[in-house]
């Protein structure tokens, strides 16, 4: 059975690439343009991995990760958190919500698939 | 009369306290808690002045001249009082440059000079010569007073392998090489010698006062009585009245109280407690008034006394042992063997800290600078020196003992002791031109001193010393009736014919008369040389100069090889090293290794050595390792100014300071901003990246992509790259900009020119989204002063903001240019959706783009506040239209006046 996972970015050539990688790995993929949409496909859609940008328009990531861990319908939702921000405080920041894992921006291509392979095999 | 074996018992326990106040006084300045550290002992340290002359001496002279003891402690008290600022300069200077003696004090002020110090050493020993035996006759005196019958001749006429003197004079030798010339330190300091003399100064004076008050009120019934009692005998009455029944002799009362006023100052002995042993400047502005009370305390019983003497013992008595002779003719013997403790312990401080000043004078500049010239000397080069000077001074405290017991026996017998006291005096006060010319006076030069010291020495030799060997029988007596050669205008005690003097104030009149006239007139013949003129701007300036580093007047070039063996030749080598350590550590250098030998090493070493051998050796022993450039006067000019740059340079960083702290906030905000900028930055760049990235790494590894899918990632790739690029460009744009790094080339705008073109340039851009633009120009315009292509930059953004921002196929731009007097104004008017409201305030700042997010259009979020700083830097305005009907208005004006000057470069300043 293939994973729901959630893109959520507002950068239209970021998601083109994620996209392709999370698809090329069979996963069923939706897609979110900012923080507000996420959360609606997350609550519609139940995906089983967001992953998730921070800097996005109407709600940052950080936003939607603390809601997300709020609701209780869907906190469980496993959350990898994508920015171009790699400060210690960010990242920090970022677990701090509760994202389950970090990666910056650029990413190697198979890091990261191999990151969302980790962490859905982890998963029941 | 006393059992002889009590007075020398007495004699020698007291001799013995001393010496273990002494040793617990080096004891605890070896564990570093100084007992000398206090301002109290640093006063009674001072009392050494008080020597077996305050004992007996002034009794003596009180007996016989009445008030005339007087000026002598008056002198000291108007010195004290008016001039310890004089005093605190000369602490400085000393402290500053290490200066252990007053020979070095003179030598080095007037360029390091070895000729000087040999010179002011010499005056020193041949005047002191006669103070010391001062004392050693007072302790013979006394010595005979109390263990002989009342009235017997005392000692002098014994051969002198059986002069009991002389073994007291061997016997002080020893105690003074015991106190101070154990073991080198390159400061001078003897800590346990001030604590010795400070526990003696209060011993003396206890001492005294306890006959005092024995005598005033044990014989008689108060002062009152006594005086009453004197009063009754005219012989004695006399002694009251001010005038002694002559006329008042007002030069004599002046040039005594001056000539004592000197002396305070330039005895060796005093220099050596006020301003080698000094620990804390601080310590002054008490010892300011307490010196001068000890003076007067200790003085309160000297007319008492001697009238009370005067009165029991009769007029033909020895007035001198007054202070010994009352007690013990009233069957005190124990107060009379107090009171010889007391004339002891006086007479030992003196010749105590006067044998350890003289003798360090003798060995650092007088001795040393002749054995260096030896070259034997030289070349026993690495050879540890230390114990071969300890030598030196151990020689030098014998033999000046041994001279004044010379004296003693030669000349003792010509004057009272306060007379021999003032010969000494007189040669000191020698000192006085060349010492307070040299701290107040750049001037001064070292032929002047020379000059002044010489001839005032010799006047000296002639009016004062010869006189008293002839006076004692050693030497004829016709020169001093008839003058030298039988010149009557040179007889010593009325030369040129000035007669009607005592031969003191004549002698001191000569002298210093001499003395100054040839020191200023010298000093005033030649310009000083490049060294002096260095050392006079140390000196007479110290208190400007020791606030910050001074200046360092030194030039050439040395090796740490050399420095530190030479250091360790004079002060053994762990100390050496230890010294180095520290002067490595005070300039932020973690070990001495790191040291270069730079001219502030050599300066440092040199400082250090001037401690152990005089500067004036000093600088010989450290040109001999290093190879110095000779300075000129230029050179030192320029040190100078460089040095008081430097100084005010610093002044200057003090008040920046105080503003920076109050900009310290501002600036921490501005750096939160700055943090932010820059992860804005990061963030923008890497946005474009992650996707270059990742569709290229996509793209490798799968080689059996379809081609059309290929294709379109490249597309993207290529377009990402570009984003990049742009972005890259306009944030160095911005930041160049801001920092006002940017070049500006200037010229004459023609304004409707650039604006026809920018609607050229555009006008694809415009076709594309099928809007239209239009052109507003007045119709001749003056031309502005700006850097064109800069211009055509905020054009362009403006314009393709506007075409980004209009619906397709409707959107109409118009561009407008106005003018007035005071400037330009530039408009953008589109017909857009506007710029909502709680946009407005965003849309200048760096990374925002307007519009509505999710159909932002491709940009970087730079060009407007770009945009912005470049009309700024002309001094106009950019802003959006508060009012625009529909759509956004961006204008902006440039002034006339623009804030351009021709053809900024980076080099320059261009804000």
């Amino acid at each position: 059975m293939s994973h729901k996972v959630l893109i959520a970015d507002d950068e239209p050539n970021i998601v083109i690439s994620l996209e392709y990688l999370m698809k090329r790995a069979g996963y069923q993929v939706s897609i979110a343009r900012d923080g507000q949409e996420a959360l609606d496909t997350i609550r519609r859609e139940r995906p089983r991995l967001v992953l998730l940008d921070v800097m996005m328009p109407r709600k940052s990531g950080f936003d939607v990760c603390q809601e997300l861990r709020a609701d209780e319908q869907i906190k469980d939702t496993l959350v990898l958190m994508l920015t171009a921000k790699g400060r210690d405080t960010d990242v920090n920041k970022g677990l701090g919500v509760g994202a389950d894992a970090y990666m910056t921006k650029p990413f190697a291509t198979k890091e990261l698939v191999a990151k969302v392979a980790e962490m859905l095999g982890a998963a029941p | 009369m006393v059992d002889a074996a009590w007075v020398i018992g007495v004699a020698f326990a007291y001799l013995s306290l001393l010496f273990a106040v002494a040793t617990y006084g080096d004891r605890r300045a070896r564990q570093g808690r100084s007992v000398i550290g206090n301002a109290w002992v640093y006063a009674l340290s001072m009392a050494v002045y008080c020597s077996a002359w305050t004992y007996f001496g002034s009794v003596g002279r009180a007996a016989s001249g009445g008030v005339w003891f007087l000026p002598i402690y008056l002198g000291p008290m108007l010195a004290m009082i008016l001039a310890w600022m004089l005093l605190r300069k000369m602490i400085r200077i000393a402290r500053a440059y290490r200066i252990t003696s007053i020979a070095d004090f003179i030598a080095s002020r007037y360029g390091k000079s070895q000729a000087l110090a040999g010179l002011v050493t010499l005056i020193t020993v041949v005047g002191l010569v006669p103070y010391i035996a001062l004392q050693l006759k007072g302790i013979a005196v006394a010595y005979a007073l109390m263990t002989q019958m009342p009235g017997s001749a005392t000692g002098g006429a014994a051969p002198w392998w059986a002069d009991s003197t002389l073994y007291v004079a061997l016997a002080l030798a020893g105690f003074t090489i015991v106190f101070g010339a154990r073991h080198l330190d390159s400061a001078e300091r003897h800590e346990g010698m001030v604590a010795a003399i400070a526990f003696e100064s209060v011993v003396k004076l206890l001492a005294f006062l306890a006959v005092g008050g024995f005598v005033v009120w044990g014989l008689f019934d108060g002062l009152g009585d006594l005086f009453a009692k004197a009063q009754a005998v005219p012989e004695l009455a006399r002694l009251l009245s001010l005038s002694q029944g002559k006329a008042f002799a007002y030069e004599q009362w002046f040039a005594l109280t001056m000539l004592s006023g000197l002396s305070v100052l330039f005895l060796p002995r005093q220099f050596q407690v006020m301003v080698v042993e000094n620990v804390d400047e601080r310590h002054l502005k008490r010892a300011a008034w307490v010196f001068p009370l000890y003076l007067l305390l200790i003085n309160l019983f000297v007319l008492p006394i001697a009238l009370a003497g005067l009165l029991r013992l009769g007029a033909g008595a020895n007035a001198e042992g007054f202070v010994l002779t009352l007690p013990l003719a009233a069957g005190h013997t124990g107060l009379a063997l107090l009171a010889f403790v007391g004339g002891l312990s006086a007479a030992t401080g003196m010749v105590i800290v006067e044998a350890i000043a003289v003798s360090t004078m003798v060995c650092n500049d007088l001795v040393m600078p002749m054995l260096l010239r030896t070259r034997r000397f030289q070349a026993a080069a690495g050879s540890d020196l230390t114990g071969f000077l300890l030598a030196i001074r151990r020689a030098a405290i014998v033999a000046i003992l041994l001279l004044g017991y010379l004296y003693y026996r030669l000349a003792g017998e010509a004057y009272a002791l306060v007379g021999i006291g003032l010969i000494s005096f007189a040669a000191v006060a020698q000192f006085a031109p060349a010492m307070l010319g040299g701290m107040y006076w750049k001037g001064g030069t070292r032929a002047g001193a020379l000059a002044g010291l010489g001839s005032g020495f010799a006047v000296w030799l002639y009016t004062l010393l010869l006189p008293s060997f002839a006076k004692s029988g050693w030497l004829g007596r016709d020169f001093l009736a008839h003058g030298a050669f039988g010149w009557e205008l040179l007889r010593p005690e009325a030369l040129f014919g000035l007669k009607g003097l005592d031969y003191l104030t004549h002698s001191l009149f000569w002298s210093l008369l001499c003395n100054g006239a040839a020191y200023v007139v010298v000093s005033l013949w030649r310009a000083p040389a490049a060294r002096e003129t260095s050392q006079a701007l140390l000196f007479v300036d110290v208190f400007k100069r020791t606030a910050v580093a001074g200046p360092v007047f030194w030039r050439g070039r040395a090796q740490v090889a050399d420095l530190l063996p030479l250091l360790g030749r004079f002060l053994g080598l762990s100390r050496a090293q230890a010294l180095f350590d520290e002067h490595a550590r005070r300039r932020g250098l973690a070990h001495r290794d790191a040291l270069q030998p730079d001219a502030q090493l050599v300066q440092f070493v040199e400082t250090q050595l001037a401690g152990a051998i005089g500067s004036a050796s000093a600088r010989v022993m450290v040109a001999s390792v290093v190879e110095e450039e000779s300075l000129g006067l230029d050179d030192v000019m320029r040190i100078l100014d460089e040095a008081s740059q430097l100084r005010a340079y610093s002044h200057q960083l003090e008040q920046v300071t105080d503003e920076l702290k109050r900009a310290n906030e501002q600036l921490k905000s501005l750096d939160r901003l700055k943090d932010d900028f820059m992860s804005s930055v990061t963030h923008e760049l890497r946005t474009p990246l992650t996707s270059i990235r990742a569709l290229a790494e996509v793209m490798r590894d799968d080689a059996e992509m379809p081609a059309e899918q290929r294709q379109e990632f490249l597309g993207i790739v290529v377009a990402e790259t570009e984003r990049l690029s742009r972005l890259v460009n306009q944030v160095l744009d911005m930041a160049k900009i801001e920092s006002g790094h940017a070049e500006w080339h200037n010229s004459d705008v023609d304004l409707r020119a650039l604006l026809t073109q920018a609607v050229h340039t555009t006008e694809a851009m415009f076709r594309e989204r099928g809007a239209s633009l239009s052109l507003q120009l007045p119709d001749a315009l003056p031309t502005l002063r700006a850097d064109a292509d800069r211009l055509m930059q905020v054009l362009l953004n403006l314009l393709s903001n506007a075409a980004k921002f209009v619906p397709t196929g409707s959107g109409r731009v118009e561009l407008r240019l106005d003018a007035d007097a005071a400037g330009v104004t530039v408009s953008v008017q589109d017909n857009g959706a506007g710029v909502p409201a709680d946009q407005r305030a965003l849309i200048f700042e760096r990374f925002r783009q307007g519009g509505d997010a999710l159909n932002r259009p491709q940009g970087t979020g730079l060009g407007l506040p770009i945009s912005r700083q470049i009309v700024e830097h002309f001094g106009g305005r950019m802003w959006l239209q508060a009012d625009a009907a529909q759509g956004a208005c961006f204008c902006f004006t440039l002034p006339w006046q623009t804030a351009a000057q021709p053809d900024e470069t980076p080099q320059g300043d261009t804000k």
